[in-house]
């Protein structure tokens, strides 16, 4: 029998072949930190060890509350900048450089083959350029920065099948949020999920790292997706790193197969208050809401930017809402000025954030009164999350959003075709 | 072992309910975060909660962010332990690392009501409930020693002061 993508990264860490369900105890090759890094120096200072064990393998990227909205979140950013001088820690970003899955990809610490570990849950993104990466805690990353090492249980895997090609208006979005809809919000706890078949070869690499992030909604420890040429060629000039391309055998043991024909996919919405409460967007058009949000971690890129400037060129947004635009770096942000997305999007009426994780947590910058609605293009719609815990989330495509922002209400991106 | 309340919840009991995300980089003190536990779902609760109470929920608890004060939270709290049908995997990492006990018995959880007196054995895995006493698979040895330590941190620093002291014994 042969081995998946996670069992031979994990095997190879551990320096020993292992099978699914073993725990092996390994060491990174990054970890991945933000804001809440001045809360695990905390922990990382109770051990009373005075240096990170290895700060070259260190990357911490401030962007959930930037620039700082209060003064307790500029103690925070002063505590991490003086722990980076101090520590030695070469791989520091701060407030100007976006969101942290964004950056961490686009500056090449995302490799194929690598074990990544990050105090997020969206971790799992990183799989789309074929790593092995996943979430953990605040804990956790302060005992790798001092002892290099964890535990970690190597998991089953879920193959998703795709094939088929895309409707217009309809994209990667909306095939990850059918696939969490019909498979629940549980369905990969403690599994790896490889995304697969001829339709994931189409995808572009920003397609594949809304799907690799999404796969955390769906429980995942880790998305993934082999790495081909197009991924070879997104990572030249983003790094100069060394990595080894690992993928399944065509043998291995999978969980569990499951096949999607893409050719047959409406675009979907995710109504409140969870992740999987999915329906196609007929079934919810008209509902009315009160702001929108394009960007974040999930769709902020330019592919992103691009539809929803498509859709929105020389109208305007309905007058009843506010719409928020967040690309999801400044090189994102350089290219959508460049190419003139956000002159479009401007002048349609929506307001351009800085690149960060914006009012996606609820901490600042567009957070909902009580009765607000809101449709989003990130990927978590948790009661409260955006502000009131009486506020509602509907999670879609950028096309979706575009198009609803017009409306004023949930509306289909079909016809904008 | 002590007997504790059930306050009993659903499904998917995710982070941002248990500790909503506006406190995240705000609120940093373990004491005060306890004020907030659970807040956006039942937000009688971090006032009425007495140690050693027990949480009880369906599957998936803990689903979402890895914010690791979802943990902390409860623990402060005074939460003895979470019993849930399943557990979303960062929560039941980072429960463990604070040294919150997490059991998963799906039985247990379909034969307990909330306000009932229960108790848990770990090392035995048994939950006796007023319906009955419902078994459970105990954690691994490592994690039980995590979880014996307080958590991942006092753990780690336990281990190293082991270390110091055997190199100091060889030393000398
Ligand atoms: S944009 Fe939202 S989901 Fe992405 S890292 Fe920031 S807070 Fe998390």
């Amino acid at each position: 029998m042969g081995q998946t993508f996670s069992e031979k990264v994990l095997g190879a860490k551990a320096r020993k072949t292992v099978k699914a369900g073993e725990i092996v105890t390994v060491s990174p090759d990054y970890i991945l930190t933000h804001d809440n890094s001045a809360a695990i120096i905390q922990e990382f200072r109770k051990l009373e060890i005075e240096r990170v064990k290895c700060a070259e393998k260190i990357v911490i990227v401030l962007d959930h509350v930037v620039p700082a909205s209060s003064e307790k979140y500029a103690q925070n950013h002063k505590d991490i900048r003086e722990f980076v001088r101090e520590q030695g820690i070469p791989h520091f970003f701060d407030v100007h450089h976006g969101i942290c899955h964004q950056v961490f990809a686009e500056n090449g610490f995302a490799l194929p083959g690598k074990l990544i570990l990050g105090a997020d849950s969206h971790t799992t993104s990183y799989g789309a350029l074929g790593a092995f990466s996943a979430g953990i805690g605040r804990s956790e990353a302060a005992s790798v920065w001092a002892t290099d090492g964890i535990w970690l249980k190597v998991p089953e895997t879920i193959r998703i099948e795709m094939n088929g090609k895309f409707p217009a208006m309809v994209s990667a979005k909306d095939v990850i949020l059918k696939i969490i809809g019909d498979e629940g919000a549980d369905r990969a706890n403690y599994k790896a999920v490889e995304f697969a078949g001829p339709a994931a070869k189409n995808l572009s690499l920003a397609s594949r790292l809304v799907m690799a992030n999404m796969a955390a909604e769906m429980g995942a420890k880790n998305g993934y997706f082999a790495p081909d040429e197009k991924t070879i060629s997104w990572l030249e000039g983003r790094t100069q790193g060394e990595f080894d391309v690992v993928v399944s055998d065509s043998d291995a043991d999978y969980g569990a197969i499951l096949n999607y024909d893409l050719a047959t996919i409406e675009p979907q919405v995710a109504c409140p208050h969870t992740v999987d409460n999915v329906r196609p967007v007929s079934e919810v058009q008209g509902t009315p809401f009160h702001q929108a949000i394009i960007g974040t971690c999930t769709n902020g890129r330019i592919e992103d930017l691009r539809v929803a400037a498509k859709i929105m060129k020389g109208k305007k947004i309905h007058p009843g809402v506010r719409v928020l635009v967040i690309p999801a770096s400044r090189r994102e942000y350089i290219q959508a000025l460049q190419e003139g997305e956000l002159e479009t999007l401007v002048s349609a009426g929506c307001l351009v954030l800085n690149p960060g994780c914006g009012p996606c947590l609820g901490a600042h910058q567009g957070i909902l009164a009580p009765g607000e609605v809101a449709i989003s293009t990130a990927n978590r719609n948790f009661r409260g999350r955006m502000g009131s815990r009486d506020s509602a989330i509907y999670l879609a495509s950028p096309a979706t959003v575009a198009a609803s922002a017009l409306e004023g209400k949930i509306a289909d991106p079909r016809k904008y075709e | 072992m002590s007997k504790g309340k059930v306050w009993k919840y659903g499904d998917d009991v995710n982070t941002d309910v248990i500790f909503p995300g506006k406190y995240t980089y705000s609120v940093l003190d373990p004491a005060e975060m306890a004020k907030h536990a659970l807040e956006d779902l039942d937000p009688e609760f971090a006032h009425k909660v007495k140690p050693g109470d027990i949480v009880v929920a369906g599957k998936n608890f803990g689903c979402g962010s890895s914010r690791e004060q979802a943990a902390t939270c409860l623990k402060f709290a005074g939460v003895q332990a979470v019993i849930a049908k399943s557990f979303a995997r960062i929560f039941f990492r980072n429960a463990i690392n604070q040294g919150l006990p997490v059991v998963q018995c799906s039985e247990a959880v379909d034969n307990v009501e909330s306000g009932e007196k229960i108790s848990i054995d770990f090392a035995a895995g048994q939950i006796k409930g007023e319906k009955g006493i419902f078994t459970f698979a105990p954690l691994p040895e490592f994690i039980l020693r995590i979880l014996d330590s307080g958590g991942l941190i006092p753990y780690i620093k336990k281990k190293k002061i082991e270390r110091e002291k055997n190199l100091g014994d060889k030393n000398a």
